[in-house]
This record gives structure tokens, sequence and C-alpha cells, in this order.
């Protein structure tokens, strides 16, 4: 079986984000809420977010943290229509040269863990896309 | 007392940092203590009130075990942890005692003893994979994030905040962030207290190890071991204090602690920005002091990439041109303003508990005009400023005397 790594990623034919949103004022969330940051309102509805974006900062980590394969590029990505979300940049090599702010990119999955009864755990990132 | 009136430094001190394996904590915090009570010539006796900063002990006791080596005169003590805002945190909490009339003078204390720690961040939160996948936490995770969804260790997250920087404005990139490490670096060649005492050239600080784009190792500051102390004392104490003690006194014209004020993507990337505005527009206007006067600026440092936002940030530069100000010189020893003479974060060290007193310690040095080698000409007037994640970020700006 295939479990989505984080809640907040739908798998299914099309693997997508959702996000918490504010009913009061629209601000998006992807963790559990208590009430919202930006207004205090405590009502939220689940909404979609756009599988496309741009790169918004990056830094490709050299010295990871234990256990964690690296070099790999960590960046920040402002979503088509709303919602800005942290993830790794995949499927390029990670070196300065290809990476650079403002890049079209577009969400990928792929398998990251099996757990002991062969559950795979399936990650989120984003790969260069065509402007 | 009026709480208009200002809070002064009476007494300040500071330990080399470093790393101090024949030391515990408190020999380091009272090292620091005692040097301050000896700089403002007062001693535990006279102190109503004490506030001790320490993060990887804050459950610790320190302020009690501090006071057990120094004189326990039963007055209150605070310990208090703010991430690295931690020491400007004990400041503002006796500034606070002394600004509501329950104390006349009183020591504020920041320390932290942290050795070969390595990275900060998210690193001893990694779970191990070897499990079966149940939800968990308020993204309802199966697997650690750290990695697999960007980084949260301090090198990487500082290095987005640059990047973003670098993203909104022209003329920022690695060469500007390198720069950053270049001036620091050379800068703690004249500071005794400093960990760390070598200059590199630009090359060297450009083609050190990659720890995460752009931070190479040597724009990444070190842990450490270390300690800073001052004693502050009321308008209306100070006045009936010798002439010499008046004299040395330095004046805390601002004092402000923010927190980090909802913004678009603050959840996701922390911005270490407008908490920062904030705190310096609000200092500023609490001291009549513009930018343009400052003849120091001690900064949090703790990245390169983040030591040039803060150009902007503090409004050392003009808005978006804070690749400009390094490209021509602006924040060197001998420039329009002198930012890390002490040789910042970067060379100076990191102890965190002690960095957010330690910067006071630094403008409060130069402004006395006791800085030896490293002293800024003729400085009157400058501004500390620290910042940790979460966040907290403390500016202070401080004066000479005058009286």
């Amino acid at each position: 079986m295939q479990i989505s790594m984080v809640e907040y990623l739908k798998l299914g034919s099309e693997p997508h984000l959702v996000a918490n949103v504010c009913t009061a004022c629209g601000t998006s969330y992807f963790d559990r809420r208590n009430a919202c940051a930006a207004c205090g309102a405590r009502e939220f509805t689940t909404e979609r977010l756009a599988n496309t974006g741009e790169v918004r900062t990056f830094t490709i980590v050299h010295r990871a943290a234990r256990g964690v394969p690296a070099p790999y590029i960590s960046a920040v990505v402002d979503l088509d229509g709303g919602g800005r979300v942290k993830s790794n940049i995949i499927n390029i090599e990670p070196t300065p040269a290809n990476v650079t702010l403002g890049m079209r990119v577009r969400l990928a999955t792929y398998v990251t863990a099996t757990d002991d009864d062969g559950n795979e755990a399936v990650a989120f990132g984003y790969e260069p896309a065509a402007a | 007392m009026n709480n208009q009136d200002p809070v002064w430094i009476l007494g300040t001190s500071m330990t080399k940092f470093g790393r101090y394996a024949d030391k515990d904590l408190i020999d380091l915090a009272a090292e620091a203590s005692l040097g301050a009570l000896d700089d403002g010539g007062v001693t535990m006796a006279d102190m109503d009130v004490l506030a001790a900063g320490c993060l990887y002990e804050a459950n610790g006791g320190v302020g009690q075990r501090l006071q057990k080596q120094l004189g326990q005169t039963g007055i209150p003590v605070y310990n208090v942890a703010n991430a690295c805002a931690t020491g400007a945190t004990a400041v503002r909490t006796v500034m606070m005692a002394i600004k509501s009339g329950e104390a006349q003078m009183g020591l504020a204390v920041g320390v932290e003893q942290m050795g070969k720690m390595g990275m900060l961040g998210a690193d001893r939160a990694a779970r191990s994979d070897k499990q079966v996948f149940e939800r968990k936490g308020r993204f309802g995770s199966v697997v650690g994030v750290e990695g697999r969804l960007g980084t949260n260790m301090m090198p990487g997250v500082f290095a987005q905040a640059g990047m973003e920087y670098a993203y909104e404005n022209d003329g920022v990139g690695f060469e500007q962030f390198a720069k950053v490490a270049q001036k620091n670096h050379e800068h703690s060649t004249l500071n005794p207290l400093a960990q760390y005492r070598k200059a590199f050239t630009l090359d060297e600080v450009m083609s050190s190890e990659v720890i995460a784009y752009p931070n190479t190792l040597l724009m990444c500051c070190p842990t450490g071991d270390g300690s800073a102390a001052v004693v502050l004392v009321s308008d209306e104490k100070l006045k009936t204090l010798p002439r010499e003690q008046q004299r040395r006194a330095v004046k805390v014209s601002a004092s402000v602690l923010t927190s980090d004020p909802w913004t678009e993507g603050c959840q996701v990337q922390p911005d270490v920005n407008t908490l920062t505005r904030n705190a310096a527009d609000a200092a500023y206007e609490d001291a009549g002091v513009d930018p343009a006067d400052l003849d120091l600026v001690e900064l949090h440092d703790c990245f390169a990439t983040a030591e040039l936002r803060h150009y902007d940030n503090l409004r050392l530069c003009e808005p978006g041109g804070a690749g400009e100000w390094i490209d021509k010189g602006g924040p060197w020893r001998d420039g329009e303003i002198p930012v890390n003479v002490s040789g910042g974060l970067l060379s100076k060290g990191h102890p965190i508990g002690a960095t957010g007193v330690a910067n006071l310690f630094e403008v409060a040095t130069h402004v006395r005009g006791e800085a030896g080698d490293r002293q800024v000409p003729d400085a009157k007037v400058g501004l500390a400023h620290v910042i940790g994640l979460g966040s907290s970020c403390g500016v202070h700006i401080l004066e000479r005397s005058g009286l």
C-alpha cells in the first residue's frame, strides 16, 4: 500500500497538495490549526492547491542532517494561484548552475521509504517545468 | 522614578568566547558577572534583581546557581530563554524591573556552553524510518521531513533567507554574501575576545567547504562557550553615584523586543525581516536616532546571508541596496557605518545565551572609547541587534554618557 508522507499531500491519479484555508481571511496552512495566525478566526475549509509555480528561494544542502542523502536542493515555491510551500527540487543535478531564482517547476512524487509491513511512503518535490 | 527616564549601563564585561573544557557554565557566568560588577564599581549587595539567560540549560536554575557562587542576597531571579535573543531578553527583563520602579539596579547575564555542538536545527528530531507508518504531529507525517521537504537546519534556513533577498533585489549573489564573511573575519583580527582571529581572502571564503549554498564553512558561525553581563541602573540612582561612574555610564536610549507578526509564507520559511524592521523602527523612534547617526552596529550575522539582509532591515542602506552597499565597502570598519567590528558571530563566536549581551558589551565599550585596537574613532552612538528563530528580535541603541 502507498501512503502520502504528510497529510497535506493527496495521492491518486493526479497527486496534489491541499491546504486548510481560513474562511474569514483566506490564509492557507498545511498544519492542523487551532486558529488563524493572520486574523484569529477559527473556521477552515480544505482547498486544493496548484501543482505548478516558481522557485522563490533555494539552498543546496551539502552538510545534511544525519541519515539524509546530500547534496540536495531545498526550496520555497510560490504556487500559481496562491500558497507557498517548502520542499526539495528533484530530478536535476543539485548544482548552482541548474537551479535559478524564478525557475518554473511542477509537483512530482516518489517513494521515499518503506515500513516493516511493506507500506510505501510517498513524498513530493518539484521538478523543472517548461516556462 | 518616571518611566520616561533612561536606564543606564553602569558596568559590563564578557569572557573571551571559545571552548572551555576546564570550566563549567557557572564559571563562565561568574567571570562575566563579577567583571561587570567590578566595572560598575558595585557588588551583589547593590543588585535588586538578577536575570540569567541560557538556552540549553533553560530549566537548570542558572540564575540561582550563579548566585550561590556570587552572593545569595534573596533578590528575585528570572531565568529566561528566547532562542538566540535569550541574552537580550535577560537585559529587557532587568530593564522592565527598573522601568516599573521595582528595582534601582540589576544584573543581566547571558551564558552558554555548547562545545562542538555541530549544526543546529532539525538534526536531533530526525525520525527512524524502521517502523510501521503512523501519522504524527501537526503535518500528519509518517517519516521525518528534514531533507525530504526541504531543510530546517540553520545553515540552509538562513541561506534561503539570503537567496530570497537575491530573488527580490538585483546585485545580490554568492560574492556579496561572501564579502560579509571576508569583512567579519578581517575585523576579528583586532578583537582579543573573539573565538577566531584569522583573516581570509574572498577567494578562500568562496572556495571553502559548501555547507548550504551559498553559505560555505567560513560563512557560518561556530558554536562555543562564553558569557557576557551588564549591570543596569536607574537614572535616579545613577545621579547619586560618584562622578566617574556617571561619566562611564552608557545610556540605553532604546530597548525593544519583538516577535514575528504573520506575513505571507512565514510558516513555510521563517520571516527574519519584518520583526527586525519593526524592532529597529521602534528603537529609532524611541531613541530619536536616525540610522545615519549610528557610529557602529553589532548585528546578528549567524550566517553571512543573514547579515546582508539585515543591512536593509536595519535601514543601514537604501531599500534593496544591500549588495551595492557591501560592494562599496559601507559596513567595513572604515566605511559609512561599521558593522560587526567585533568580528561578529562569524568569528567572535555565538554561545547563544551570551550573544545578545555581548553585543551590548561591544557597543558600550566603543561609546566609552575603551575598545583599544578595534576602537571606532569617536563613537558616540551604536545599535545592537539579535534575532532568534521562532522568532524573537532584540534591538538596543546605546549612547555615550554626556554626564
